[in-house]
């Protein structure tokens, strides 16, 4: 099997703050990697340094073949690692000023040099397959919290990546539109995609992860099957964390 | 010998004071002050235009990331931000000559003037607007695979070019109106051309009335402007 992500030995440093520690982590294609811990473990700056929106200082990173440089070294292959890895962000971020329709067809159309009559076809087709197909000409501030995030989705698999990091993308929705979104991953999820998600949401981790990683204090204390993890942790940092989680 | 007649304390004395604003003199005057609008909007609005490019430029550099491109945007941002206006013009139409060996006209000098000045205070915009726009949609940019480049200017630079219309405005008003001091270097200005005029008929009242009016009607009709600008834009923000 191929592997899409390949981490060995990755710290990473926010000043004097040790934020990643020694980590070794692989990711299989169309694997679905579910990473859980504490705020502040971590897990958020993992998955940031996939994509190289953070820069790590030692260690080695591949995705897809095409290595990363540390802090310093050459960055070369970022724009293409960038071109095959989509990201779905906590606050959306969406561009406030293009519409919906331009939103999605923005990075084909000036990364790929895609026709703009292609983008808009592709943005229509995956506007339908998150459910909101009507919306198309809207601005981001017209649609609710759970649609913008569902744009969102869109606008990254219009680039076709090969592996989607998804940074708690219902943390910042209200309750009654989180479902909507996790039924997009989890569609996405059985289409095949390769995707690494952080989420405190447990339930979803449990139905459609392969794996699951619990993050403590910048290291990878625990990781295995969802039912491994979530009914027999080893570690008993993951016995706290989740007996904390799981509790309400 | 009669003596003098006391005054009656009891009687009011009203000063007599005979002014009269002499609206034949004001609107006679207005063919000759508006001679002087012309220059008074080529000096504004040609130093405007200049001094935004200088404010994008500066700008973008005072917060880039190379602290060798930073400390001269700074150092122009505050010298000209930290300086009369009226001496820089001072210094750029006598000033200059002396080092370029040759003399500047007063239309070019203050067009100069307003260019380095406004671009300094647009340096200072650009770099606002730029800074407000959140983090998010540079990284947004970034993951989809866009360069830097492409990234700023089709995402960063529309959103921080909208907020910046209000305080742009603000300094367009402001320039026009340091254009007024530039009749001292004998720009055919507003406020120069009143001057003459004024010098001719002593009608200094009327006169500095009608300037006013017409500095009024310039900063007005750019006011009205720039809300429906942004009325506009915020229709789709």
């Amino acid at each position: 099997m191929t592997q899409i992500v390949k981490m060995k030995g990755m710290n990473k440093y926010f000043g004097k703050l040790h934020v990643l520690k020694n980590i070794d982590l692989t990711v299989e294609q169309g694997e679905v990697v579910v990473i859980i811990g504490a705020s502040g473990s971590g897990k958020s700056t993992l998955i940031r340094c996939v994509n190289g929106l953070e820069e790590f200082e030692s260690g080695t990173l591949e995705v897809d073949n095409h290595p990363l440089a540390p802090r310093g070294g050459n960055q070369k292959n970022l724009a293409e690692i960038r071109k095959e890895v989509g990201m779905v962000f906590q606050q959306f971020n969406l561009f406030p000023h293009l519409t919906v329709k331009n939103n999605i067809t923005l990075a084909p159309t000036r990364v790929k040099r895609t026709a703009q009559v292609v983008a808009n076809a592709t943005a229509d087709r995956l506007l339908e397959r998150v459910g909101i197909g009507s919306q198309a000409d809207k601005y981001p501030s017209q649609l609710s919290g759970g649609q913008q995030q569902r744009v969102a989705i869109a606008r990254a698999l219009a680039m076709e990546p090969r592996l989607m990091l998804f940074d708690e993308p219902t943390s910042a929705l209200d309750p009654e539109m989180i479902g909507e979104v996790l039924d997009v991953m989890r569609e996405l999820a059985k289409e095949g995609m390769t995707m690494m998600v952080v989420t405190h949401e447990m339930g979803f981790a449990r139905e459609v992860a392969d794996r699951v990683i619990y993050i403590h204090e910048g290291q990878i204390v625990e990781e295995g099957k969802p039912d491994d993890v979530f009914d027999n942790p080893q570690n008993e940092r993951t016995q706290a964390f989740l007996s904390r989680v799981l509790a309400h | 010998m009669p003596r003098p007649i006391p005054p009656n304390p009891t009687e009011t004395h009203t000063v007599e004071f005979q002014f009269q604003f002499d609206w034949q003199a004001a609107i006679n005057s207005i063919p000759y002050l508006a001679k002087g609008i012309p220059y008074t909007l080529m000096i504004s609005f040609g130093g405007l235009a200049i001094g935004f490019v200088l404010g994008i430029v500066f700008g973008l550099l005072s917060i880039n990331k190379s602290r060798a491109l930073r400390w001269p945007a700074t150092a122009y941002i505050e010298i000209f931000r930290g300086t009369p206006i009226l001496v820089q013009v001072l210094f750029i139409f006598y000033g200059l000559p002396d080092l370029i060996g040759g003399p500047i006209d007063p239309l070019t000098a203050g067009i100069a003037a307003i260019a380095l000045n406004s671009g300094a205070y647009i340096s200072e915009v650009v770099r606002g607007g730029v800074q407000s726009i959140d983090k998010g949609q540079t990284e947004a940019g970034l993951s989809l695979g866009l360069s830097r480049p492409q990234t700023f200017w089709t995402i960063i630079w529309p959103q921080a070019f909208r907020r910046m219309i209000p305080p742009l405005g603000n300094q367009a008003i402001v320039s026009i109106k340091d254009t007024s001091l530039f009749s001292v270097i004998g720009v055919g200005e507003l406020v120069r051309q009143g001057q003459v005029y004024i010098a001719n008929t002593f009608t200094a009242f009327e006169v500095y009335f009608v300037v006013a009016l017409m500095y009024l009607a310039i900063t007005l009709s750019l006011s009205l402007i720039l809300r429906l600008l942004e009325r506009r834009g915020v229709a789709s923000a």
